[in-house]
């Protein structure tokens, strides 16, 4: 799983039917000291994350196991928010 | 499967209900001499792993095996603790 913070919302009304009621976020991989990388992910939120948290996303066929994913043609989900982040003792 | 540093920890309170329970720990790969070398990532730990021990983890799908196959979204997770650091033969 990789962090990543949220950038944004995308709206798409023509989409497969299973991502019917699904909320599609943009978000951009984060280091663990929180600095931002390039790029970015859409990915379905499964946990109601807002703007600009820090968030866990998983990506490949895994991203359908999340609950409420089974069958859904994604492959990133968020599946947690990040209270916090601990390395060697710093955050 | 690769070898990797537990270099910390992820808390996290909000989340899908299929990682309820779970603990999530910051892994880094390591190279041939057990330095640090790759991209540290976020990984289940499926075995009592700590801060600072020398793991081997796998990736992808199979990342879940060690758990309700079905039902634990994970794509990273540590699936074994390396005793000794004398046993990594390079």
């Amino acid at each position: 799983m990789i962090i990543a913070r949220i950038l944004g919302t995308v709206v798409s009304t023509q989409k497969d039917e299973r991502l019917r009621g699904k909320t599609l976020l943009i978000v951009r991989p984060i280091n663990v000291d929180g600095s931002d990388t390039t790029g970015y992910v859409v990915a379905v939120d499964t946990v109601g994350a807002g703007y600009h948290e820090r968030v866990l996303v998983v990506a490949g066929s895994s991203a359908r196991l999340a609950q409420g994913m089974k069958d859904v043609p994604v492959d990133a989900a968020i599946v947690g928010v990040i209270d916090t982040v601990d390395v060697n003792g710093g955050t | 499967m690769q070898l990797a540093r537990v270099i910390g920890t992820v808390v996290s309170t909000v989340k899908n209900d299929s990682l309820h329970g779970r603990k999530l720990l910051i892994v880094q790969t390591v190279d041939r001499n057990l330095d640090p070398s790759g991209k540290p990532m976020v990984a289940i730990d499926a075995v009592g792993a700590g801060v600072g021990e020398l793991v081997f983890w796998c990736r992808g799908k199979e990342a879940s095996f060690p758990f309700k196959r079905e039902d634990t979204p994970t794509d990273c997770t540590i699936v074994g603790i390396v005793d000794s650091e004398k046993h990594v033969t390079r």
